[in-house]
């Protein structure tokens, strides 16, 4: 065992990359805040690509075993970097020139670097501190836009965030007084010992924590809030880039457990909250975010069906990662259209913008066809792969619950589709007027609906990788 | 050669869509080009067919795709597919010929249909089940835009109701396929690897459960009863070429499933459930036909039919999961029926909904009793109109003849109580007839006057499908040669 720092380059890249973004940031002037954007994108290039030279590799373990470095925190790295990278581009039509720009982009790196602690973590407090360093920032984040939603929204996280945190440490304390230990390497031998009551309620404690962080039933209440509350690109980077991290350390988690309890129907029963909740609160939102934030929690529902079986199937883990890789890919698209047209928070507001940006609209729709998980998209390549995990790993109803919520999804992801597509009513009313675009926001639209098509098309070699 | 088939007119819908500046007359002409090359190329590959070994397929063409879960890019033609390749073929191009007169955002209209005749011929000769899924998936949205952007009426809420059902159906298929990988040795989602291992022969129950799940997702595509409430609405407010493409191909998707996924992956389930599935077949057509027969609205009727037609099939397929010694020979000769039907119908059928079209054109109403004595300003039509109510009600010397005899033949003789559907065609006569006096006969009065009767364009697009129904019925051998060897496959994976 050793510190083998080294190991850790992508994080201490962007850690160090939100150190200069803020500091120069506070000499630079108003008008050339971009220079700040600049360094923070050459950060994230730098750490994806140390990441992608890293890949593949065998499981490495770092300070002292408490991180490892392996397909899947390689995997978050990249994912975690470029999602980063694509909300770095919408954000630069939201917020360029505004006074809090650099500290946008600052806060956007310590959260992410707090995700990828987070996605490798081999130890109960290094959960803690990735569980911190990616939410702390995110109360930043939501409130930045002082508008009085964000207000709101920021501090609902902010409570909800302080609950969850006091619970997942209560769940470390626990398990670590049943155990003497925190790492993981120790406690799945020592676990199977404890008395089974604490070792419950300390995993559930952990893994309530972790749920607060990806956005999913029970720590799901600020999601619809800030997603509708922060401006666009918080908001794409809120409901995509945390749950890569705290999906990650589920899955690490109830891999790590002792086979003494029924950890599987726990995880599924959260799942199906999640999914059948989210779906269910999506049903009649008219403002395209909000839904979009619901939509998350349901997605969350379907990336916990893999960590379920964490373990029980060989598929388990790939497929974890490809359904994060393409959820992210998805998502963003979808947030980027949303991003285009800030001003349009009504789904009826859309109608006719098929017409008017054919590209964008077939973005779109690409972008919701493929969150329910309609081939060719990549979600359909991870939906299909997660359920024939769970199925592999003894859950053939968690399956079957999966298509029963991708049927009741479809229904609310039309209704934005059927305006954009939908005739045109006598002259637009005035607020929408005509479908002026932001500059980066349609271009990113469509570069992330064509990679989700891509991955989709190309699933088998990112497989290949994954399953390494 | 397959992909060339398959991907042509994908590739052709691309750039369409990437010239935006092009004409409408160009995008309407190229659509036809492509449309019948797309033709050329599948007579060419029927020209080139030879029958395969029992249990393997004509010009296959495998590559890597996923390998993790050991679904390949797997293609390949036998004579099931064969016919219903070519059947689509002609229906495309059909279409694309009745749409030369469409003014409403033609450039896009064609790159939509081409689309969607990529994803039928791709479903069609598909050999993995996700392959299969994938397509069968795309035609589903494919179709929806159809429905939204070009249907009339209430075509939004149609549309969706589409789309939701239809959707609903597939994920069932999904959740079958899945059970099919699951339950397979080792794990594989190849057509031809299942059919040769049979996964969950010797389990009854989860047999019985995964084959509920593929069966229900074939029948809201096919549609049978009580999975076709979806339908009449769908086809009353699709453009006249939705209609044909829906009725035409689309439903086939699902009757071909059952030959080509549920009867050779699940023998013995199959055969359990045999009962269960003439039962459905038997109600489809007799239920089908009564309501049909009491419908004003042309399209309506029409759609209903399709119920009806559909129900011949699976009771069809039905009676071939009734195994015994001295009936193989009948039971081989009802699967044949099947395939027949599902090409006859689709010509006919697409024919019929093109007709629709013309009426909606003219006069902007499917109500029957708003017409009457049509034949006098539009001779043409009523000809047609006449040929294609004939073909439909199983006239002899027409292809739903061939189709409809074989069918009966074969299922007659391995369970005599299937006679009880011949009640259907005994309706579908009747209301046919009916259709045609209210229409066509008498004064003309109402809608009628002054009624424009069939362009250059109509012509040429229904009267092919026509003379094809005519010529299948005059000389089926050609078609039925084809068809044979394959079903008897069918028939002896079925009694495994």
């Amino acid at each position: 065992m050793a510190m083998r720092p080294l190991l850790l380059l992508p994080e201490i890249v962007l850690f160090l990359g939100g150190l200069a973004v803020l500091v120069s940031g506070s000499f630079l002037p108003r008008t050339r805040q971009w220079v700040t954007r600049v360094i923070a994108a050459v950060a994230l290039v730098a750490a994806a690509i140390l990441a992608v030279v890293d890949l593949p590799g065998p499981a490495q373990p770092a300070m002292e075993g408490t991180f490892t470095v392996d397909t899947a925190t390689g995997v978050a790295r990249i994912v975690a970097a470029l999602g980063t990278l694509i909300v770095l581009a919408l954000a630069s039509d939201e917020i360029a020139g505004s006074p809090r720009e650099s500290e946008t982009y600052a806060l956007l790196l310590f959260s992410t670097t707090g995700t990828l602690v987070l996605a490798g973590a081999d130890d109960l407090l290094v959960v803690v501190v990735g569980f911190l360093l990616a939410s702390i920032p995110l109360y930043g984040l939501i409130g930045i836009a002082r508008t009085p939603r964000g207000a709101e929204a920021a501090m609902k996280t902010y409570l909800l965030g302080a609950l969850f945190g006091i619970l997942l440490l209560l769940g470390v304390t626990l398990l670590y007084g049943v155990s003497a230990t925190t790492s993981y390497a120790d406690l799945t031998d020592r676990l199977a010992e404890a008395p089974q009551g604490v070792v419950a309620a300390g995993v559930v404690a952990v893994l309530g924590g972790l749920m607060f962080k990806a956005g999913g039933v029970p720590g799901h209440f600020w999601v619809p809030d800030a997603a509708e509350g922060a401006g666009g690109a918080v908001a794409a980077f809120l409901t995509t880039v945390p749950k890569i991290g705290a999906m990650l350390a589920a899955y690490r988690l109830i891999a790590m457990l002792p086979d003494t309890l029924a950890w599987p129907l726990l995880v599924a029963v959260l799942a199906v909250a999640s999914m059948t909740l989210g779906n269910l609160a999506a049903y009649w939102q008219t403002d395209p975010r909000r839904l979009l934030g619901w939509s998350t929690v349901s997605q969350v529902g379907y990336l916990l069906v893999p960590v379920a079986v964490a373990g029980r199937s060989d598929l388990a883990l790939p497929s974890l990662l490809l359904y994060l890789a393409g959820y992210t890919v998805t998502n963003l698209a979808a947030f980027a259209v949303t991003t285009t047209f800030p001003d349009r928070r009504d789904l009826d507001s859309y109608r006719g913008m098929g017409r008017a940006r054919p590209w964008l609209g077939a973005s779109l729709v690409v972008a919701l066809l493929g969150l329910v998980g309609t081939p060719p998209t990549v979600v359909f390549a991870g939906k299909l792969t997660t359920t024939a995990a769970a199925w592999d790993g003894g859950l053939a109803w968690l399956a079957v619950l999966v298509f029963v919520n991708t049927v009741i999804s479809l229904f609310y992801y039309l209704r934005w589709i059927a305006p954009v597509y939908g005739r045109v009513e006598p002259p637009a009313p005035t607020p929408p007027g005509a479908f002026v675009a932001a500059t980066w926001s349609p271009t990113t639209a469509v570069v992330t609906a064509g990679l989700s098509l891509a991955l989709g098309i190309g699933a088998g070699a990112l497989w290949s990788v994954f399953s390494v | 050669m397959l992909s060339l088939i398959v991907f042509l007119p994908l590739a052709a819908a691309l750039a369409l869509l990437a010239l935006p500046r092009l004409g409408a007359a160009a995008a309407r002409w190229t659509w036809v080009a492509v449309a019948a090359a797309d033709l050329a190329l599948v007579v060419a590959a029927w020209l080139r067919y030879e029958t395969p070994t029992a249990g393997r397929l004509a010009f296959e063409e495998q590559a890597e795709w996923i390998p993790g879960v050991n679904s390949s890019y797997h293609l390949g033609v036998d004579g099931l597919s064969l016919p219903l390749i070519a059947m689509t073929a002609v229906i495309f191009l059909a279409c694309a010929i009745f749409a030369l007169r469409e003014t409403d955002r033609p450039r896009l209209q064609a790159a939509l249909f081409l689309f969607l005749q990529s994803v039928s011929m791709g479903l069609f000769v598909a050999a993995d089940l996700i392959l299969f899924f994938v397509f069968f998936d795309l035609s589903i949205v494919g179709m929806y835009f159809v429905i939204a952007g070009w249907g009339h009426g209430n075509a939004a809420r149609s549309a969706m109701k589409f789309f939701l059902y239809t959707f609903l159906g597939s994920l069932a298929l999904l959740v079958g396929f899945i059970g099919l990988y699951i339950a397979a040795d080792p794990h594989t989602f190849d057509m031809v690897e299942l059919a040769e291992q049979t996964p969950l022969a010797g389990s009854s129950l989860a047999g019985g459960l995964v084959l509920a799940a593929i069966l229900i997702g074939l029948a809201v595509k096919t549609p049978t009863v009580p999975f076709h409430t979806w339908l009449p609405p769908a086809h009353t407010d699709a453009p006249a070429i939705g209609s044909a493409v829906l009725a035409g191909v689309l439903l086939k998707m699902g009757t071909y499933g059952f030959v080509r996924i549920a009867m050779p992956m699940l023998p013995e389930a199959w055969r359990d459930w045999a009962w269960v599935i003439i039962v459905v077949g038997i109600v489809s057509v007799v239920y089908g036909a009564l309501v049909a027969l009491a419908q004003t609205n042309f399209k309506r009727m029409v759609a209903y039919t399709s119920v009806n037609h559909m129900g011949y099939i699976v009771l069809a397929v039905g009676a071939a999961g009734l195994v015994a010694d001295d009936t193989a020979q009948a039971r081989s000769v009802a699967v044949t029926g099947a395939v027949t039907q599902m090409v006859s119908h689709g010509l006919i059928t697409g024919a019929l909904f093109l007709l629709a079209g013309v009426l909606q054109d003219r006069a902007a109403t499917y109500d029957m009793d708003s017409y009457g004595g049509l034949a006098g300003p539009a001779p043409r039509l009523a000809a047609f109109f006449a040929v294609g109510a004939f073909a439909s009600l199983g006239l002899p010397g027409l292809s739903g003849f061939i189709a409809e005899f074989q069918i009966f033949t074969g299922s007659i003789a391995a369970a005599p109580v299937t006679a009880i559907a011949l009640v259907g065609i005994l309706l579908t006569a009747a209301l046919f007839l009916r259709a045609l006096q209210r229409i066509f006969t008498g004064e003309t009065r109402g809608r009628s006057v002054g009624f424009t009767d069939l362009r250059a364009a109509e012509v040429w697009s229904v009267g092919p499908l026509l003379v094809l129904s005519l010529l299948i019925g005059v000389f089926p051998r050609p078609l039925l040669a084809v068809i044979e060897p394959a079903a008897e496959v069918v028939v002896e994976l079925v009694g495994r």
